[in-house]
Formats: C-alpha cells, structure tokens, sequence
C-alpha cells in the first residue's frame, strides 16, 4: 500500500478525529495514531479532515501521527473465507484472539485471508488463451467445495503463464501478457456494489423450512424479507433457525450489534450440526461476521457492508447466497451516533436524512442476476429488525417496508403465549406470491395456491369471530363458525406454530402442504356435515 | 510515556460535572487528570474531548467551590484503572473507588483499565449450567445459567429488593461451588434501601465486594460505579476461577444520570431526552458477563430496573431487553393479590433457559413440564379477560377449569412467601398443579398415575 503523508491529530471527539493532513479523498482508508488503528475519511475541509475510527479510541493522543493508505476500506475476497468468524472490518476474530487473548484490544491486523496457506488449483485455461473479465481460469479445491477463480473486474489480455498444483495465495497464479498478475485473491472496496450483467426477476422461492414463511410469505431467491419485533419475540431464534436449514449454498451471518452469548451459542451449534444436504458442519458454508454489541460502534455500521460484499462476491461465482443481518436497527443506530458525532443536521427520531436511501441501496444489492461469467448466482436478504418499544412506525422499520419484499410481523402477543415463530398472520405480507406461484405448482402440488387461499380465509373469519366469541362465548357461536374456531385452532397449533429445538425445526415444502392439507380436509368434511344438517333441520 | 508532570491553571470554563481547560499541549482521550482546588479539594477527572488545544474535562466528585480561577489541573498521562488484588474480598468501596469501610486501602497487584475490553466472541463459552435461585417462577419458568445477564424488570413500591435479597441468599450452582462471590453495585440508593440491601449481604454465606453510590452522592461516580465493579468481578471470574455474582441496583438511575451528563455535554437527545448512544453504553456494561474458554470462572449479572410509570416500552427497560438474556417482570397486580414474589411469567423470559435444563442440568420432565405450565397460565389469563364481559356463569366448563388453574398457579406455585424450593420441589409442585386439574399430557403422567 502506498503512503501518501503524514499528519497529526488536532482534534478527538469520542471515535470522531480531526487530522491537519490534506489531500486525502473520501471514504479513504487511514492508520490513525500511534498503534495504527483503522479509521476512514468522512469529511474534508479546506485545512483539516474528519476522520472516523473504527476501533477503541480511548488512549488516542493529541499530535499522533495520521497517515492515508491511498485506498477505501475494502474486504478482501478468495478462497478461505467459509467457516470463518470476521468481526466487521473482516479481521479474523480467531488470529484476533491468538494475538490479544479472549479480551479485544486495538491492534493492527494485515489480512483477512491467511495467505501462506497451501492450496491445491487446477488451472482451465492454457498459455495463449485470452481471457478477460468474468472468465474462470481454474478453481481451488476448499475441502469438498470448488472455489472458482474468476479474473476480477477491471483485468484482461493473453495468458502469459499459469501456475498448477500446491499455490499459496501470495504469489500470482496467472500472469497475463501486459504484466499484470492475477492472485486467487482480490480486494473489493466495501462501499460499493460488485458489478454484473444483468439482474432477473425471481422466479424461484429460498425454502426456508418455515411453514407460515414457505407457505404463507415466502421469500424469492434474490428478495428481501425482513423480521421487524420487539424484544422477546423470537427474531434471532428464527435467524438462526433459517440460517441453519436454509436450501442456499452459501450462508452469510451478520451479527449486528447483538449479544455475545448468543453468538457463541450459534457458533458452537454451527460446529456441530451438519447440513443435511452435504452431510458436512454447517459451518462449512457459512461465514460469520460478528460485531457484538459492546464492540465498536463504527466497525458495526461497516460490518454489513463487509457481509453484503462476501455475499456478493459468492453470488458472482454463481451460487445462490442467502444474508442473515440481525439487526438493522442496531446498524442504523450506529449510523446515528457517527452522524450526531460529526454534527449533522438531525432526521426523525435523531436519524440522519440520508437513512433511507443508505438503507435502499443496500438492499438493492440482493438479486438474482447473470454474473460476468454468464452464470446465474443470487443474493438474498432477511434482516431482523428491532424497533425501540416495539412501535412499528418508527423511521428504520419504515424505510425497510418500502424497498423489502415480504414483511414477517412479530407479534408480541404471540411470543407471550409462546406460539412461536410469532409471526403474525394477519398483518405479515410477502409480494413475492404471485412470483413464485408457477413454482410451487410445478415442483410442490397444483393445489398450492387454493390450499393457500383455503387456509388464508379460515385465519380471516378466526379473526372476525373472535371479537364475537369474547362476548358471547364459544357456546353461543353457530355450529360452522364453531368449526371455523376449532379449525383454526388447529392451524394455529400444528401448523402455524414449529419448534426450533426439535426435528420440526425444518419442514419441506412437500410435508408443509401434507400438514394443512389433513387439517383442511377435516374442515371441508366439517363444512358439508354442518351445512347438510342445517338442510335437514329447515326440511 | 510524557517525561514530566503536565500541570495547567487554564480553566476557562465550569459547567456542571464538566471542566474546559486551554492552552494543553499533549492530552489523551479517556486520560486522568487530578483536579486540585482550594483547602482540601482534590477530585478526579477523564479528558472527554480534544479539540485542538482545548480540552474537555469530565469531573468525578463534588464540584461545589470550585472556581476558574484557583483550580490546577495535573495530566496522569494514563487512563482510569482499577486497583485490583484478592484481598477485594469483604470490602466496601464509594464511586470513585475509595473504602467506605473505614479499613485502609489493600495494596493492589494489579491495576487494569476501568472501560474494559469487549470479550472476544470467539472466545466466549455458551452459559449452560444451572443456577439454582430458590424461586419456582425463576427456577421452573425462567431458568437462570451461568454467565447470563438476567435483569429484574420492577415498578415503583414492588417488592424487587426482597426478591433480590431472596436470590442472593438461596443463588448456588448445581455443585456446590466454593468460590462463589457477590459483587454488589448500588446506584443512586437511597439510605433505607441501602441498608436493606447490606444486612442482605451480610447475611449471605459467600463473600462480598460492594460499590456504593448513594443518592446524594454525584451523579458522575454513577457512570464509573459499574465499570469498576465489572473489572472487579472480571479480576475474580477469570483471573481466580470464581462465579461471581453481579447486582446492580437501580439501573433506572444510572440511564438518568447518563442523561443528565449528555444534557450538560450539550449532545443530541434522542428518545426521552436520553442520548443516542444509550444502546451501545448499556451493551458496554451487560456484555462484559459471561463465561470464557481458558477459565473456570463466570460473571452471571442481574440488574434491577424500575420501569418508569410501569411501562415496558419506556426506553430503559427497552433498550436493556434488547442486550440481556431475557427479563424477569413483576406485576403490580400480582403484589395486589399477596403474591410473593409477584412475577409475572408471561412477559418474562430466559433466553438461555432451554440450554440450562432437562435430564442432565435439572431434570428430564423440566422442559414438557415448563411448557404446559405456561400453556394453561396463558389461556386462563386469556379468559381472565372474558370472564369480566361475561361472567364466569357463561363460560364453558373447561375455561371454568382453566381459570381456577391460573389461580391456583400463581397462589400455589408462584407465591412462595419466603420459602426456598429445591429444583425438584419446584417441578413437583407443577406436576401436582397439573395433576390436580387433570391438565397433564400423556407423556408427564407418572407411573402410579398410569396405572
């Protein structure tokens, strides 16, 4: 990395610094102080610029030394990045936690990828061949996964040599005939979207074992889905629960701001259970980027960029990619202390003006696409969101309802009786149904959809007879609207509800429609019992 | 490391806890300084903000009759630490870390920065292990681990502080572990609270180490109180192997005190009045418990929160059910009927409970058993409602039923008075409750019941 001055510290508000050093240009990445913490440019003035650290500033000193790196914050991207735990500048917690013990403390680390590890490549171009952009010119083989390696954007020209065989990724695997060398490794700039082709609607549904999800507001592969609740309502459970059974490739974690003990809990589970597709640790198709809580608050609103760009960059090798962020909130939050360090003109609630349009375009980063190459990869999104008091109105969980896809209600009541997952039926929407209807007509059952509605309009009356149940009592309802209770009752229990800790943690789409299909079935032979009767009965 | 002592006599500006000094030539960001005003005063501060050669000052102590004029400020070049040695134990110390037991000050072995740094969350151990409390609600319902933060959620005039002498005096692990230790935190307490509290203490068989910070006391030493108790107890937990307990009480005043420090900085409010960062600031203090891989020891906190005007959604008690493991609520209604401890089961959760018990942590029929407690409850509550609208005469025999259960439950189950129940007294009680109204599935039924 090129070094393009020095500067001093002149001014130190919290993570917030100010440096005498110009010229440098924004978003730039810099070594702030004397133990070279990681921070970014956020402002340049006339004869000072605004810093932002990502690290611990406390012990920062007035006069230390300032210098630009000449580049943004980047993440880098290659093969050794699955079963990896990042924190969210992408350093490696566990050669964190060999360098600074089970305690975090300000370091500096060199790389995300351990580049002086052996790997196998096979190479499937041959000297001469031109390649450009896109092209895959071998792969590594990561344990029982094929890593692609695909010239990164911005290279083309002839194949001068390739290497074979055990590579390291520090040196070059392919060198191209106007001296430029192509590494199974590269660094993309966090901040901004990897390119493509061209994007395609989604056609194709991400099975997340769910019922009420699969069933009633499925996802799309490429969509967004997002899980807003109050405390207590089960939003991580069902992360992690979907993160575990999830039919996508690859699984990118993002715990964002959240609690610790969770995160060892998922880590430890991710270990030891294994994906019953490949018979191998979940973990071995995971990547995790942690930035808990009490961990600093700069690094977490970068920590989802650093989980969209790996998820990104999977999508680009051709697989289909699902991103769990838990949560929003906690990044917007962050997003909030930055902006109110830096003396910005407050929004709603506190919130700078330009949340909404940070947060569109992050979603728009999920997609299903053509990648370079001319595969089809894709990325999806299900963010939980945690909005304070579980009010609903408030700015994040708004500006997520008007670029998301599908709305999974949490419903307090619900996490209260247990009935989990709590996600409220009445309220919750998924735009992706019509979609995904010739889908699951094709691949699941040509009843789907009428099962679907049948389902949909006995919760609908449930709702409607129960303001008259209050009052009357059940024994005071007609005989069919007593049925249409004790139906969806029964929907409600066996159907709607599901366990996380059991063997029903994951239903297939097949087994889902078995379920509300036994259940409907009573209620029709219930319907032409009761309907006959009352025949009888005027005769 | 600077060569000589820096001294200014450059203040320029007082306000409130807040100090603004000019001129400063080489200052750090969380930095002591020590504060030498006229006759005896000598207080403690942390540098806040640098800007330029203008540095702001945050002050711990009572700044009455202090003035621009006469004060000198001497810069430490370190930042806030907390002396630390074993003999930590049995102690009392004030908010700004000075013994209030009238011993003198134990010699330190250490000193370590009073901030902390985050846990690794690689190197966090999941909490697992059972804690037995003594309290059927908790211990049945809402399982409290090892190394989990579990707040008690209050309201004004609810008997929380019986409830935690309770817990304090019952608390043991599974094997009975002898290294076990309170650390208790006292925020803004008043007098007779405080009193309450200590003989609780002084009852208890493990040993102690207390910080105290009373209601008259500044409010700037209640920002610091708890970070040095969690050094303390990070100091015992994973330097000596021992379980430590952590109480503080009131963490409503603590947020207050966090409000009025931010008011006077001039920040930005956020909701309530309370700053925007209260997230992240709470998180600093709930997440330092835990467990790790290299030690035997954990830190299991419990916070007590008076929710202002009872109201959950309130930002405090909000924003801490977003960072701990769960809440245990009590109910004012409840306290209304007598019942001891008055908690509310159906808002109070245990986040870690499922992991803490069944056949190896406490019992095999504890999960299936939970379960159906918490059913019933729920339903019969639900027609605690209807039964207002419609008199119990117009309900079905079977909610007839499930109503006489939930009363039942919580006169026979959730109060206790203040008896202690073993986890098996705990599960035998439901089981009975059930049994009595016929409500127990196939799979919990006994064996004599069977037959």
């Amino acid at each position: 990395m090129k070094i393009k001055g020095t500067g001093k510290i002149i001014s130190i508000s919290g993570a917030t610094v100010r440096t005498d050093l110009t010229g440098l240009t924004l978003f730039e990445k810099v070594s702030v102080g004397e133990n070279n913490l990681t921070g970014e440019v956020v402002r340049l003035e006339k004869e000072w610029s605004v810093l932002q650290v990502y690290e611990d500033p406390s012990g920062l000193g007035l006069n230390e030394p300032v210098r630009g790196l000449g580049v943004s914050l980047t993440t880098t991207l290659g093969p050794g990045l699955l079963s990896v735990i990042f924190d969210g500048l992408q350093r490696p917690l566990d050669a964190l936690a060999d360098k600074t013990g089970p305690f975090i403390h300000p370091i500096h680390l060199d790389t995300s990828l351990d580049l002086k590890k052996e790997w196998a490549f096979t190479p499937l171009v041959n000297n001469g061949d031109t390649v450009s952009v896109g092209v895959k010119i071998g792969y590594i083989n990561e344990g029982p996964f094929e890593h692609p390696i695909i010239i990164p954007p911005g290279k083309k020209g002839k194949v001068e040599s390739i290497s074979r065989g055990t590579i390291t990724l520090e040196e070059p695997l392919c060198r191209l005939d106007d001296g430029s060398n192509i590494f199974g490794y590269h660094n993309w700039p966090m901040r901004v979207p990897r390119p493509y082709k061209k994007k395609i609607s989604p056609r194709e549904p991400v099975i997340t074992g769910q019922r009420i999800i699969d069933f009633l507001f499925p996802l799309a592969r490429g969509g967004t889905s997002i899980i807003p609740g109050g405390f207590g309502t089960g939003k991580t459970i069902l992360e992690q629960t979907i993160a575990k059974h999830a039919d996508v490739d690859i699984v990118i974690y993002a715990g964002c701001g959240e609690r610790g003990n969770e995160m060892s809990e998922l880590i430890e589970e991710f270990l030891e259970l294994e994906d019953p597709r490949t018979d191998r640790p979940l973990m071995n198709r995971t990547v995790l980027v942690v930035n808990t809580s009490n961990m600093p608050v700069a690094a977490r609103e970068a920590s989802i960029y650093t989980a969209v760009t790996l998820g990104e960059y999977y999508r680009d090798l051709g697989f289909h990619v699902l991103l769990l962020a838990d949560s929003i909130s906690r990044w917007a939050e962050a997003l909030r202390e930055i902006s109110s360090s830096l003396e910005e003109m407050p929004g709603e609630e506190g919130y700078p003006t330009y949340l909404a349009s940070r947060l569109s375009s992050f979603v728009e980063r999920a997609g299903v696409v053509e990648t370079l190459s001319g595969n089809i990869g894709s990325l999806s999104m299900i963010l939980s969101v945690s909005p304070p008091g579980g009010d609903f109105t408030e700015p994040v969980t708004q500006a997520l309802l008007r670029t998301s896809g599908a709305f999974l209600m949490l419903d307090t009541s619900l996490a209260y009786s247990r009935h989990f997952p709590a996600i409220n039926w009445m309220q919750s929407y998924s735009l992706y149904l019509n979609l995904l209807a010739e889908y699951f007509k094709k691949n699941v059952a040509n009843d789907w959809e009428v099962l679907r509605s049948l389902c949909r309009e006995i919760m609908h009356k449930e709702e409607a007879l129960k303001e008259i149940m209050e009052i009357v009592g059940i024994e005071g309802l007609q005989e069919q609207d007593r049925l249409i209770m004790k139906v969806a009752a029964e929907i409600r229990s066996d159907f709607l509800a599901q366990n996380a800790y059991t063997d029903d943690a994951f239903c297939e789409p097949g087994n889902t429609l078995d379920i509300i299909r036994s259940i409907t079935d009573q209620y029709l032979k219930g319907q032409n019992y009761t309907s006959g009767k009352s025949k009888n009965e005027t005769l | 490391m600077r060569l000589s002592e820096h001294k200014y006599r450059t203040t320029y500006r007082i306000a409130g806890q807040l100090l603004y000094v000019e001129n400063v030539h080489a200052a750090r960001i969380g930095e002591v300084v020590e504060v030498v005003g006229p006759d005896t005063i000598r207080l403690e501060g942390e540098i806040l903000e640098i800007v330029k050669n203008n540095i702001l000052i945050q002050l711990f102590g009572e700044t009455r009759g202090l003035n621009s004029k006469n004060i000198e400020i001497i810069f430490t070049d370190t930042v806030r630490q907390v002396p630390l040695a074993k003999d930590i134990l049995g102690r009392r110390f004030n908010g700004s870390f000075e013994p209030l037991d009238g011993l003198p000050m134990f010699i330190a072995s250490e000193w370590r920065p009073a901030r902390g740094n985050p846990i690794n969350p690689v190197s966090r151990l999941r909490p697992e292990e059972f804690i037995e409390t003594g309290i059927s609600a908790i211990d049945g319902l809402n399982t409290l681990v090892k190394g989990q933060k579990l707040p008690i959620f209050s309201c004004a005039g609810l008997p929380a502080k019986e409830l935690v002498a309770q817990i304090l005096q019952n608390a043991r692990l599974r094997e009975n572990s002898k290294s076990f230790a309170v650390v208790f935190v006292a925020l803004g307490l008043t007098f007779h609270e405080y009193s309450f509290y200590l003989e609780a203490l002084q009852n208890i068989e493990s040993e102690f180490v207390a910080i105290i910070n009373m209601a008259d006391d500044p409010v700037m030493e209640r920002l610091m109180a708890p970070r040095f108790a969690l050094t303390v107890a990070e100091y015992l937990a994973f330097d000596h192997n021992m379980d430590i307990l952590v109480l503080v009480t009131d963490m409503t005043n603590y947020c207050d005190a966090l409000r009025e420090i931010s008011n006077a900085r001039k920040e930005l409010p956020g909701r309530r009045g309370y700053p925007g960062y209260m997230y992240s600031d709470l998180a600093s203090l709930y997440e330092r418990a835990g467990r790790i891989r290299d030690s035997n020891g954990s830190i299991t906190m419990i916070p007590v929160i008076t929710m202002p005007e009872d109201d959950i959604t309130h930002p405090i008690p909000d924003l801490t059910g977003y960072i701990t493991e769960g809440q245990i609520v009590l109910s004012r209604e409840l306290h209304q009927q007598g019942v001891f401890p008055p908690i509310d089961v159906l808002p109070s959760l245990s986040r870690l409970m499922q992991k803490g018990i069944g056949a190896d942590m406490t019992r095999e029929d504890h999960r299936e058993l939970a379960k159906q407690l918490y059913k019933n409850y729920a339903k019969g509550r639900e027609l605690k409602k209807l039964e207002a609208i419609v008199g119990r005469d117009g309900m079905a025999e079977s909610d007839q039923l499930l109503l006489d259960f939930a009363a039942f439950f919580e006169n026979d189950f959730i109060h206790q008075a203040t008896k202690t129940r073993s986890i098996n007294q705990t599960l035998d009680k439901g089981l009975k409750i059930l049994e009595k109204f016929n409500l127990e599935p196939e799979s919990l039924k006994t064996e004599t019941a069977k037959e």
